[in-house]
């Protein structure tokens, strides 16, 4: 066995790439479920933004156009489910699911013309003098600008939800809507802006999909990168720096899994593409072991429909 | 190699289709059942073509429909009935996996024609169908084996099955004979669609200093990888020229188009009979998209003296002497692969490191 | 500005006009969205929902669309027990697919002796699977607190491994010149999930769904276990005082969704799928979730929604390739049926008021 052929700088710089889809993704559902909002759709809000983005940045040439679309094109989407479950009290579960079903159909649909095209390539930043700086350098400073925005998001989203007063009032409608509600706080409202920031999320992971990490269109590409985002969340006990932990982690199997085999390590193959899935579970038994720190975290209303019967 | 965009393609078959409506009374129908969807710009893509590109040839005589994205199984079995009950003369079953539910429709229905695409059972009305692509890996193998500069060739591969085994084998026998030092690293991705997986994968082989890439997988990925990255990769199934203008130095395409000709007209005329094909260059049905301009003369001359010598029935790929990946005898000097070994081949040649999944 | 009102009781004549509503409203709009294809909207709505039920061959899609069904309302009927609690389960496609492997090998392991038994046992089999496979988030979830929706949708991933794995490993057919896949249970008469009337294809899935609608129903209404599902679903405090225990429902619930998945497995792979192969799975068990909340997770409702679903998807396939739909434009519209229905259900547990009385 031979690992000196693995460059542990290298990988993480790798690992960092692959994992912010799913990062991105996972850190706009934390905010929704923050707010008592289960959206099971973030599979089809992903494939939406990375054909949106996608379209949008070979029309334009673009690709910065490219993930404002993505952006918007998720989030009008994400309204659909909001008008769903917020307005018209459907089952958050039931509606997620159709969501997905709906956005990988729409997407493929609209992604016909675009089969096989090359995306304008995004530039990484070289960020001068920083990214000189032997191994650091490597790993941290030379990735494109939506690493960092990932990153940017994670910290603006901790800083939000722990000491602004938006952040409260999120965490109070999710912890009891009723309350929240005799407080005069506006539920619905506040719930669908943070459905449409989820759907902006998803969708800027969607596009980093198809702009960046692949780059090019093909039909249902996401092959199940939201659900992935989805289990981070809960892993993460929604807490953003425990998002990016899991989504760097999740990434990371991933990626040296593939780094194995690359190198000419003997792997067992099909039970190594279970790892992910296996190690994120044993990292969730061991954290809900410890239960009563697990479940306080959850939001309360998470998941119950939410209506004002006076 | 023609090119067109998928929509101007489907607009053109809209148009015939509805101009053979008109001559319905008399027109051949031809059903298709995709195992994805035609835009994966590969395997289903080039069926796909293959199937216009029959419609154009034979216009109005023929009406021919697809069904795509049917899962193999239950729903296989249903839409085949479904075609053969809405009046298809002959049926083209386009994946392996729809081998049983091709044999189970085609006794329910004896006059309808069935053609099963890389499988091997048959019946009096069920023929069956491939394509040597072994031919082209061998093609591709030589000419990375001349390309490479640091004499290491990445090969991204789907499952440990004979097709991609042959395909490994091919590639490595032909790279090696014209590079000794040649070495194949080899990432098995358990999937045929997954483009996050194959970029990642054709991530981590560059890291290891491959700077030729091969797929056997389905979409474009590695490919818009091998741009990015400035090395080279061969396209799969179709030209992929367009996610990598530089990177391509060639494609292994698939060419169905000929055969469903030859195919429906045999139909037409009654002169239909069950057989099994299995043909390579020399038949048609695989060809190369234009070589890279970067390629040098000498290389592709040789490449394309290969494609003769394969066409013509004078060379084949698998000739000894080659010896097993344990260095037991496979070939003797002069010996010919028999097509039955290929068929089934579960081992690697003398070589290749590393072992197959099992 | 309109306001909503709720009812005290769901409304029975909404309850029973709102699916056809939605399907109204759905056929408005996906005719619009099949115009802007470039279709004609009457021929494709025609096409999807009346061919398979009254065209030409209608004799034969009524069959199909009971197989279609099938698996789809045995998982979902499954789960709606659990959902009924509160338990969540939505890893149903692992536990399908675990079904199938297990039901299959032990098929194959008596391959090729002849015996009555060995379907019988493979049913068993199949059970078993499913429900040990929905047993692991079950138990971690009672033992540890791990959250079940994750740790059920993570094995799905892992089964999907484990199908390939099988299909290429220990499974493979040994004839099979070395392509992937096992043995043609199909073909195997001992083993096979026979077609039970000829040339319809209803085999013994479809009898296993019908007597798991009507078990649910019994179980639900007559039940002392029905009584405690519904009771922790709907007042999970008022369950805990009346002696119900949440980890043994928890267990019950996980094990009962597991089992009927994984039957539903075994009885694909044993029939219309005939068998294991690397794309054995194609997401019915995503797709019963689905239906367990058409259905408004009552067996009967479900019974509904299962074929509701798979008429779309048999008209899907016709109007692919009668009239050249693409099949992401039915994908799309099967997505734009469940919005409506979801969204008209509404109706059934709200009275809509429209006035000026604010809202506050």
């Amino acid at each position: 066995m031979d690992l000196s052929a693995i460059n542990p700088a290298v990988l993480i710089a790798s690992l960092m790439v692959s994992a912010t889809p799913i990062l991105l993704a996972a850190i706009g559902e934390l905010v929704v479920e923050k707010s008592g909002v289960l959206n099971l759709g973030v599979e089809g809000m992903m494939i939406t933004g990375a054909i949106c983005g996608f379209a949008a940045a070979v029309e334009t040439g673009s690709p910065v156009a490219g993930f404002i679309a993505a952006a918007v094109g998720a989030s009008l989407l994400s309204l659909i489910f909001a008008v769903l479950t917020q307005y018209l009290l459907a089952n958050q579960v039931a509606t997620g699911l159709a969501l997905t079903l709906f956005g990988l159909g729409f997407s493929a649909m609209i992604g016909q013309g675009y089969v096989g095209m090359k995306p304008p390539l995004t530039p990484d930043l070289r960020i001068p003098i920083l990214s000189d700086i032997p191994v650091l350098g490597e790993i941290l400073f030379r990735h494109d600008l939506m690493v960092y925005v990932s990153l940017a998001l994670v910290a603006a989203v901790w800083a939000v939800l722990k000491y602004s007063r938006v952040g409260l009032i999120l965490r109070a409608v999710g912890e009891n809507h009723d309350a929240a509600h005799a407080l005069g706080y506006k539920v619905i409202r506040i719930r669908i802006l943070a459905l449409m920031f989820g759907g902006a999320c998803a969708g800027l992971g969607g596009a980093y999909l198809s702009l960046i990490r692949v780059p090019s269109w093909t039909q249902g590409m996401t092959a199940g990168a939201g659900w992935i985002a989805l289990a981070i969340v809960v892993f993460a006990s929604w807490k953003p720096w425990r998002v990016l932990l899991g989504a760097y982690l999740f990434g990371g199997i991933t990626v040296l899994q593939l780094n194995l085999q690359a190198a000419g390590v003997k792997v067992p193959v099909q039970y190594l593409s279970m790892s992910p899935y296996l190690i994120t579970i044993l990292v969730l038994v061991i954290m809900s072991a410890n239960r009563s720190r697990a479940s306080l975290n959850a939001p309360a209303s998470l998941g119950k429909s939410f209506h004002a019967s006076y | 190699m023609k090119r067109r965009t998928f929509l101007a393609g489907t607009a053109a078959t809209a148009a015939l289709a509805a101009s053979g409506a008109a001559l319905a009374a008399e027109a051949t129908k031809v059903g298709y059942i995709f195992v994805g969807p035609i835009g994966d710009l590969g395997y289903n893509f080039q069926h796909n073509l293959g199937r216009e590109e029959m419609q154009k040839a034979l216009g109005a005589s023929v009406k021919s429909s697809y069904v795509e994205n049917v899962p193999e199984g239950a729903d296989a079995e249903r839409t085949l009935t479904q075609l053969a009950l809405a009046g298809n003369k002959l049926i083209f079953a386009t994946s392996f996996g729809y081998m049983d539910a091709v044999i189970n429709v085609a006794k329910k229905f004896p006059h309808v024609k069935f053609e099963h695409a890389t499988g091997y059972k048959r019946a009096p009305n069920v023929s069956t169908y491939s394509a040597r692509f072994y031919e082209g890996r061998a093609v591709i193998g030589t000419i990375a084996g001349r390309m490479t500069k640091t004499n290491k060739i990445g090969y991204i591969a789907s499952f440990p099955i004979p097709e991609v085994i042959r395909g490994i084998n091919a590639a490595y026998i032909h790279a090696k004979k014209v590079n000794p030092n040649v070495e194949f690293k080899i990432v098995w991705v358990s999937t045929w669609a997954d483009p996050a997986k194959e970029a990642d994968a054709a991530n981590a082989l560059i890291q290891q200093g491959v700077d030729i890439i091969m797929q056997h997988t389905d979409t474009t990925a590695a490919m818009n990888i091998a741009e990015k990255k400035g090395i080279y990769a061969f396209g799969q199934s179709s030209d992929m020229a367009k996610s990598g203008p530089n990177a391509q130095l060639t494609a292994i395409v698939d060419e169905w188009g000929p055969y469903y000709i030859k195919r429906v007209k045999a139909v037409q005329d009654g002169t239909w009979k069950s057989e099994d094909t299995w043909g390579g260059i020399g038949a048609g049905m695989v060809t190369f998209a234009p070589f890279n301009k970067a390629m040098p003369e000498a290389v592709a001359k040789e490449a394309k003296d290969m494609i003769a010598a394969i066409g013509s029935g004078k060379y084949h790929p698998f000739t000894g002497p080659l010896k097993k990946q344990d260095g037991s005898v496979w070939l003797k000097p002069g010996e010919v692969a028999k097509d039955g070994d290929l068929l089934g081949m579960n081992f690697y040649v003398e070589g290749l490191t590393g072992s197959i999944p099992k | 500005m309109f306001m909503l009102e709720k009812r005290p009781s769901p409304s029975r004549f909404w309850t029973g006009a709102t699916p056809i509503l939605a399907v109204a409203l759905t056929m408005i709009a996906g005719g619009i969205l099949f115009a802007l294809l470039g279709k004609n909207p009457l021929e494709a709505i025609r096409t999807i929902f009346f061919d398979p039920l009254f065209g030409d061959n209608a004799w034969y899609y009524r069959a199909q669309l009971l197989v279609k069904a099938g698996p789809l309302v045995l998982i979902a009927i499954g789960l709606s027990l659990g959902f009924r609690a509160g338990i969540w389960n939505i890893g149903a496609e692992g536990q399908y697919i675990l079904g199938a492997i297990c039901g299959a090998a032990v098929g194959l392991a008596f391959y090729p002796a002849q015996h009555w038994y060995i379907f019988p046992l493979m049913i068993l089999a199949g059970a078993l699977g499913g429900w040990a496979w929905a047993m692991i988030p079950a138990v971690l979830k009672t033992k540890f607190g791990t959250n079940e929706i994750l740790v059920s949708l993570m094995l799905v991933y892992v089964a999907q491994n484990l199908l390939a794995e099988m299909a290429i490993g220990p499974l493979r057919n040994p004839q099979g010149s070395g392509f992937p896949g096992s043995r043609d249970l199909s073909q195997y008469p001992s083993a096979a999930n026979l077609e039970l009337i000829p040339g319809t294809g209803i085999h013994w899935g479809v009898i296993a769904a019908f007597v798991a609608v009507i078990a649910a129903y019994v179980l639900l209404q007559r039940h002392i276990l029905g009584f405690q599902i519904r009771l922790a679903g709907q007042a999970p405090r008022a369950a805990r005082f009346a002696g119900v225990k949440p980890d043994r429902l928890v267990l019950i619930c996980m094990g009962l969704s597991g089992a009927l998945a994984g039957l539903a497995g075994m009885f694909e792979v044993a029939g219309p799928a005939g068998k294991i192969s690397i794309d054995f799975a194609s997401g019915y068990g995503f797709t019963a979730i689905i239906v367990a909340f058409l259905g408004r997770l009552h067996p009967v409702g479900i019974l509904l929604a299962g074929l509701l679903m798979a008429l779309t998807y048999v008209g899907g396939d016709i109007a692919q390739s009668n009239l050249g739909l693409p099949s992401a434009a039915i994908q799309a519209f099967q997505g734009m049926l469940l919005f409506f229905l979801l969204a008209v259900d509404l109706l059934s547990n709200y009275r809509i008021r429209f006035g000026l009385k604010e809202a506050r």
